[in-house]
C-alpha cells in the first residue's frame, strides 16, 4: 500500500463533475481530501490518495483523461 | 546564530520544529520559517549589517541558518546602479537597476540555494539536488562543489546549452529528462519522495526561499536604509516576489529604515505590513506563462495552472506555489501585474544592453519590457524612485538573440572597409 498527494485542478463545466467519487468507487483508492477552493468556474483540491502503488497509477491516468489536471501538491518541482 | 523558532503551515497555522519539511502533514499547506522576532531586534543593527561579509550573509540574523559556517560563494551584494541611459529612454529620472546578473553563477538563485545548501548541510544530507530550467541547476551544482557534496539536477532536455554548460562544469550527476514539462514536473516529484536527498525547492524549500528576502535588504541599505517607491519584478513560482516584499517589511517593523519607528509583527509574521511601507509591487511575466498576471487582471483569487510555452525559460512555472500569496502582495502593495508579449522579450533584453551595457537573460527582457509599459502608461511617474531587478546573465540564453549578430564583412584593406561602413551608415 502507498500514499499519494496529489492536487487536482478542475476548469469549467469539470468542476460539477463528481470525479473524486468515480475515482474511489472504479479504483481501490482511497480518497481523502485535506484542502480545497471550488468557486463557480474553477477548482482545486488537495488531496491524499492510498493503495496500491499501481492502482494509484492507473486511477490516476484516468483522471488526466477527463481533463482535470493533476500536480504534486507542492505546485511545480521544477524550478526557474 | 539562527534565531528560528521553527516552522509553520500558511493555511492552517499548525506548528512544526526547523526540520527539513516543506508541506504541512494535516492540510498539506505549505510551511514557513517563525523567527524570534524579539531577540533580532536586541542585536541587529544597521552597525552590524554594515560590518559584515560582502555577501548575502552580512543578514545573517535574519536568515534561517547559521551564518558561522555558510555555504558561502559569495552571493548577493551585487550592485545597484543609477540607470541614467534606460532612465532617459523612458522618461524616469529615478531608476535603479538591482544587477543580480553578476552572481558567482550569474543569477540570482545563488541567494536561495546557499541558505538551502547551508541548511542542508547543518541537517547533515550528503546529496544536494534539483529539478530546474537551468539557473538553479547552475547554482546547486556550484553550491555543492563549494560544499563537497555530491549533486544531482535534473533538467529538460530542450534547455539551452549556456545553461547546460554552466550547470555541467561543476560536475553534479546531470539528469536530462525527456518528455513534457508535466511529465517531467511528476517525475521528479516521485524521485523527490524516494531519495533520502535534499532537494532545494522541495524539502529545503522553507529555508531556501528565505534567501530572496536579501534582494529586499539589499535595495533598501544600498538606497540609505529607505525604499523604492516602485519596484518592478519578474516572476515565475512567486516566491521571490513575496519574499522581497517580506523584507522591507522585516526591515521597516524593525526599525532599520530611516525615519521609521519599529512595529510588531503581530499573530502572523508572514503577512506583517508596515504602514511605513509603501513600495508598490510590479510583477512581470512572459505571455507564454502567466498564470499570475492572468489571475491578477482578470480578478481571481485562483491561479489557474498552464502548460508554459515562452522563450523565457526561467520563468516557465505553469502552476506556481506561491501565486495566490503572490496576487496578496499586489494588491496589499497597490501594486499589478502584467504578461509581457512574448515578441517583446528580445526587445527588452537589447533595451537593456543598448542604454547600460547590461546583458541579461531572457527574463531580464521580460522584466525590461514590463517595465516600459509601466512607464508609458504612466503607472510610475517620473520622478519616482524605481528598482528595477534583472535576476539572470543573457550568457545563458544567447540563443534567444543569435539575431543581434551581423557584422559588416569586409576585405583586409582600407578601401573594403569604408566601403562597407559607408553602406552600413546609409542604412
Amino acid at each position: 500500500m502507498g500514499k499519494q498527494r496529489v492536487k487536482f485542478t478542475f476548469i469549467g463545466d469539470l468542476v460539477k463533475e463528481p470525479v473524486i467519487y468515480k475515482l474511489g468507487r472504479d479504483f481501490k483508492i482511497v480518497t481523502n481530501i485535506r484542502r480545497a477552493d471550488v468557486q463557480e468556474d474553477m477548482g482545486w483540491v488537495v488531496l491524499e490518495l492510498e493503495g496500491e502503488d499501481d492502482e494509484i497509477r492507473r486511477g490516476l491516468q484516468w483522471v488526466g483523461t477527463t481533463g482535470v489536471r493533476i500536480d504534486p501538491v507542492s505546485g511545480d518541482v521544477i524550478d526557474g | 546564530m539562527a534565531f528560528v523558532n521553527g516552522l509553520v503551515c500558511r493555511e492552517c497555522g499548525r506548528e512544526y520544529p526547523a526540520e527539513p519539511l516543506n508541506v504541512c502533514d494535516f492540510c498539506f499547506g505549505p510551511l514557513e520559517v517563525v523567527y524570534d522576532y524579539a531577540t533580532i531586534s536586541e542585536v541587529i543593527s544597521r552597525d552590524r549589517i554594515s560590518k559584515g561579509p560582502i555577501s548575502i550573509w552580512r543578514y545573517e540574523d535574519l536568515l534561517p541558518s547559521n551564518g558561522d559556517d555558510p555555504v558561502d560563494i559569495m552571493a548577493g551584494y551585487t550592485p545597484l546602479i543609477k540607470a541614467r541611459g534606460l532612465g532617459k529612454r523612458l522618461g524616469l529620472n529615478n531608476l535603479y537597476i538591482k544587477n543580480d546578473s553578476v552572481n558567482p553563477s550569474f543569477s540570482f538563485k545563488d541567494r536561495v540555494v546557499s541558505v538551502a545548501a547551508t541548511k542542508a548541510v547543518e541537517f547533515g544530507f550528503e546529496t544536494l539536488a534539483c529539478a530546474s530550467t537551468g539557473n538553479l541547476a547552475c547554482s546547486v551544482a556550484a553550491h555543492a562543489a563549494r560544499a563537497e557534496v555530491n549533486a544531482v539536477v535534473f533538467i529538460p532536455s530542450d534547455l539551452e546549452r549556456g545553461k547546460i554548460i554552466g550547470a555541467a562544469i561543476y560536475n553534479p550527476t546531470l539528469v536530462s529528462v525527456k518528455g513534457t514539462y508535466d511529465e517531467v514536473n511528476r517525475l521528479c516529484s516521485e524521485i523527490a519522495d524516494n531519495y533520502p536527498w535534499a532537494f532545494v525547492n522541495i524539502n529545503m524549500r522553507p529555508y531556501y526561499a528565505e534567501g530572496s528576502k536579501t534582494l529586499g535588504y539589499e535595495v533598501a541599505e544600498q538606497l540609505g536604509w529607505r525604499l523604492p517607491d516602485h519596484v518592478v519584478i519578474p516572476s515565475a513560482s512567486g516566491a521571490m516576489f513575496t519574499k522581497i516584499w517580506k523584507g522591507f517589511n522585516e526591515f521597516a517593523c524593525l526599525g532599520l529604515l530611516e525615519g521609521v519607528e519599529p512595529m510588531s509583527f503581530g499573530a502572523d509574521q508572514n503577512t506583517a505590513h508596515h504602514p511605513a511601507v509603501t513600495t508598490r509591487m510590479h510583477m512581470t511575466q512572459a505571455a507564454g506563462c502567466s498564470p499570475i498576471a492572468t489571475a491578477w487582471n482578470s480578478g481571481q483569487t485562483q491561479i489557474q495552472p498552464v502548460r508554459p510555452d515562452s522563450i523565457a525559460k526561467s520563468l516557465a512555472i505553469g502552476n506556481p506555489a506561491d501565486g495566490i500569496y503572490a496576487l496578496r502582495v499586489i494588491n496589499n502593495s497597490n501594486g499589478s501585474a502584467y504578461a509581457v508579449p512574448e515578441e517583446d522579450i528580445v526587445d527588452g533584453i537589447k533595451l537593456l544592453a543598448e542604454t547600460e551595457g547590461i546583458f541579461t537573460e531572457t527574463a531580464g527582457g521580460v522584466v525590461m519590457s514590463g517595465l516600459k509599459n509601466l512607464a508609458d502608461s504612466g503607472a510610475i511617474k517620473p520622478d519616482e524612485l524605481t528598482v528595477v531587478y534583472i535576476t539572470g546573465n543573457g550568457l545563458k540564453t544567447q540563443e534567444a538573440v543569435e539575431g543581434v549578430v551581423d557584422p559588416l564583412m569586409v576585405k583586409p584593406t582600407m578601401t573594403s572597409f569604408e566601403e562597407e561602413l559607408s553602406l552600413r551608415e546609409r542604412r
